[in-house]
């Protein structure tokens, strides 16, 4: 991580933009980093916003409280920290953010190929301009999830996280610098195909959404109980293939419940289109951070898919 | 692995401290339930410490037992992960400890 701005460089990020270009740099502070195989990236901040960077910069270590001195020589100096403490930072910043412009962020977390873009595709497309959307991509290469976003005429930022297997706050933010989102508008995010780590990394946004399919058997929340901890929404995906597959719809959401008493649930298909109105339903009902400061709060009834509903 | 990516904001925040003094010892608590494996950690650490004032110190990690309480019963009893049910059969468990992920102190020479 770079100690200037806290960017998780680590393994060389790199945000584009529509034309697929690498965002050009505003006036902002410029640094380098290098990864784990010795390149070095030069970036600027696109300080179009305030970024506030975790650092308090306090460069008096020998005089800060909370240290005591063990034996001549050693010095122990107590700090109690959480690991995640600036991630959490910076996600908390970007939640202000996103509510003073009352964006709605949604996090969309998944294995690979279980339909995150599939999904977002058909609706951006059928919600056409009912939907003021736009779409972060995250992948570790390649911009193809990005190029078939951007046939919908949606705006997409694609941010390319190397060897990175998730996207942390740090890089969201610099996903909304370079989408520049309208007020009011939504914003989708695609995170890196993993059901591990984006479960730990706040990014501030309004909702965490999970998509799980019916090809990866029912017994995924008890294999990756973080993700389906943190979950919003699960959303059971591929329900055409149902007939071909053992997969208990009923058993998955029981394990979910198990895990995570308030998530809500829907079954779907992105391909045919089964169950997609409950889908667009949970967008509808889904409250601007403006109106709702507390993410995962309250949201309408009717879209709680019940285990009877989901069949 | 996400735990690449923590060890190396563990070692940024360390030297965020200690500057350029020598680190001889780092003390963390990390439980079972807070999706951070300390072996991984452990594997992670010499590489992410590797030609700062923090190499060669000594990780001691402090893996503390996941504990839940149930809302039902009021039973108290050891977590070993993240499935939350009380041996009554509610699932309304409190997470005790477990969730930890702390850097709790470091040793300077
Ligand atoms: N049968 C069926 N196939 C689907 C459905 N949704 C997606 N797929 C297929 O699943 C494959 C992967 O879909 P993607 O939308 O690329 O999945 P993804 O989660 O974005 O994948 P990554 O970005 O690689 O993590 C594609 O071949 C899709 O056509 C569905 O509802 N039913
Ligand atoms: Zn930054
Ligand atoms: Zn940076
Ligand atoms: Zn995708
Ligand atoms: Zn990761
Ligand atoms: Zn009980």
């Amino acid at each position: 991580m770079c100690t200037t701005c806290g960017c998780g460089d680590e393994a060389g990020t790199r945000i584009s933009n529509l034309a697929g270009e690498l965002q050009t740099p505003g006036p902002g502070h410029l640094h380098s980093h290098t990864d784990e195989h010795g390149r070095t990236y030069t970036h600027e901040h696109p300080d179009s916003h305030q970024h506030a960077h975790a650092d308090s910069h306090d460069h008096h270590p020998g005089h800060a409280d909370g240290h005591h001195h063990a034996d001549p020589g050693t010095e122990t100096i107590l700090l109690e920290q959480n690991l995640l403490a600036k991630n959490d930072l910076l996600a908390a910043t970007n939640r202000g953010w996103l509510a003073g412009r009352g964006v709605r962020a949604f996090n969309v977390m998944s294995s690979p190929g279980a339909g995150k873009t599939t999904l977002l595709v058909r609706t951006l497309t059928e919600l056409g301009g009912r939907l003021n959307a736009g779409v972060i991509e995250g992948d570790q290469e390649t911009s193809l999830d990005a190029d078939r976003i951007r046939a919908t005429g949606r705006p997409v930022i694609q941010i390319n996280t190397g060897a990175g297997c998730h996207l942390d706050a740090d890089m969201l933010r610099h996903g909304l610098d370079a989408l520049s989102p309208e007020p009011g508008s939504t914003v989708f995010i695609e995170n890196v195909g993993n059901l591990v780590c984006p479960a730990l990394f706040d990014l501030g946004e309004t909702a965490k959404v999970v998509i799980v399919s019916v090809t990866e058997g029912d017994d995924k929340p008890q294999k990756y109980p973080h993700m389906f901890m943190a979950a919003d929404l699960v959303i059971v995906n591929k329900s055409d293939l149902l007939p071909y597959v053992d997969f208990d719809v009923d058993e998955c959401l029981r394990r979910i419940r198990q895990i995570n008493p308030r998530a809500e649930f829907i079954t779907l298909s992105a391909t045919t289109g089964e169950g997609l109105a409950d889908w667009y339903g949970w967008l509808d009902g889904a409250t601007s951070p403006a109106a709702a400061p507390t993410p995962g709060a309250a949201r309408p009834e009717p879209l709680t898919g019940s285990l009877t509903e989901a069949h | 692995m996400h735990e690449l990516s923590i060890t190396q904001g563990l070692v940024e925040a360390v030297l965020h401290r200690t500057g350029e003094r020598t680190v001889t010892a780092v003390n963390l608590r990390i439980g079972p339930l807070s999706g951070v494996l300390a072996d991984a950690v452990r594997f992670c650490f010499e590489v992410a410490t590797a030609g700062t004032p923090m190499a060669g110190a000594r990780l001691r990690i402090d893996e503390p037992q996941g504990r839940g309480r149930c809302r039902n019963c009021q039973d108290e009893f050891t977590l070993s992960d993240l499935i939350l049910l009380c041996p009554c059969g509610s699932a309304d468990v409190e997470v005790l400890s477990g969730r930890e992920l702390m850097l709790m102190s470091v040793e300077v020479a």
